[in-house]
């Protein structure tokens, strides 16, 4: 019988490194790509997953199994990803640590004319690379909250406890995220949406 | 019927058929009246289609051994790591105990000396003791320098004390 998460983490506590390997295996692929997705980087995506596991292993002696084992873990990886993603905006734009950081709470982004961007990007990059970019334009939390839900496949309560919100504050979020990228990826999403016609809509 | 944006918030758990029975009459009711949330609700569908299209990466080949390295060199603590701070407890009490064998050891080796220093200083003790045996005479110097009859009297008493040659000038005075 498979050991579950939470059993494997409480070995790793009492010290069976087999188990922590275990883990890395199971969780380094999901890791990773969250991680990409989130700061859009492969060699930082790695670097932050290697240190996730790091962490995880630091903490196994204080390590209660208060909650499921891919939220604490994911939190770890959101914090540690918002974290990057915040200092190599600054790094980048040259301003102060202390200048309000463009997520939530700021003012809504702008989004361009649907049809100029998508032809832009479809002439330039594949599909996946446009899809990958309008999902990097999202704000922080909302970039997390999409990946979490549609790539992570997690419920509501499990993201809303590794973003630290409300069920209710989180399908906000995820609602704003997906109407975004409705409408940035409208040329995409129309395509398959037209050929299929009445039958797709709810009743 | 509800506003779009009210409504909208629920239409996510809706589309994936995890809306209460509540929830869902609402939004099967306002999705029949309104024409731009059943487009939002088609082009929803769509979208999460769509963003299947984002192919997954593999770590690279060396991303677990990095792992295990960094792992590694995290400072273990092994089996006796559990006795490291009785270690340095048993070390200090060891310390305390030989400072106290070794401060309580000093004066009895002082004792001892003294102890031992009769046996050294005996035989000078008793060369003292001869050498002024016969100075009982001096407390009575006085009187003896001013007796006249001590001066009349012949030398055969020089013997009884080393001073007498020397006080019979005086006397001759």
């Amino acid at each position: 019988m498979a050991r579950s998460d939470v059993q494997l983490m409480l070995d790793v506590k009492a010290g069976d490194e087999a188990s922590f390997d275990f883990l890395l295996q199971k969780y380094r692929s999901p890791l990773v790509n969250f991680l990409n997705r989130m700061v859009r980087d492969t060699a930082t995506a790695e670097d932050l997953a290697q240190e996730v596991f790091l962490r995880v292993y630091r903490a196994r002696k204080q390590y209660t199994p208060s909650a499921k084992f891919t939220t604490w873990l994911f939190r770890i990886a959101t914090n540690l990803a918002l974290n990057s993603v915040r200092d190599n905006r600054h790094r980048r734009m040259g301003i102060s640590l202390d200048a309000p950081a463009n997520g939530e709470g700021s003012a809504p982004m702008e989004l361009p004319a649907r049809e100029k961007r998508i032809d832009e990007h479809m002439i330039e990059r594949d599909r996946a690379d446009v899809i990958r970019r309008a999902i990097g334009s999202l704000p922080e939390k909302q970039r997390a909250a999409v990946l979490l839900h549609k790539y992570e496949e997690m419920d509501y309560v499990e993201i809303a406890g590794i973003l630290d919100c409300s069920e209710g504050a989180l399908k906000s979020l995820l609602f704003r995220a997906y109407e975004t990228l409705r409408v940035q990826l409208a040329p995409l999403v129309a395509q398959p949406a037209a050929h299929r016609g009445e039958e797709g809509r709810p009743s | 019927m509800k506003k779009c944006e009210e409504i909208s918030k629920g239409l996510i758990a809706y589309l994936e058929q995890r809306a209460n029975p509540a929830e869902r009459r609402d939004m099967e009711k306002h999705l029949a009246g309104c024409a731009a949330c059943r487009t939002r609700a088609e082009e929803f569908r769509a979208l999460w289609k769509v963003m299947e299209d984002v192919p997954a990466i593999e770590p690279s080949f060396g991303f677990d051994a990095r792992v295990r390295q960094r792992v590694a060199a995290e400072p273990h603590r092994n089996w006796f790591g559990w006795f490291a701070p009785q270690a340095r407890l048993a070390l200090s009490a060891a310390m305390l105990v030989a400072l106290t064998v070794w401060v309580t050891k000093l004066p009895q080796n002082n004792h001892h000396d003294v102890t031992a220093t009769p046996v050294a200083v005996n035989p000078s003790t008793d060369q003292d003791f001869d050498a002024i045996k016969d100075l009982g005479v001096l407390e009575n110097y006085d009187v003896l320098t001013k007796f006249d009859a001590l001066s009349e009297s012949s030398t055969t008493s020089a013997p009884q004390s080393d001073k007498a040659p020397q006080e019979e000038p005086s006397s001759n005075d």
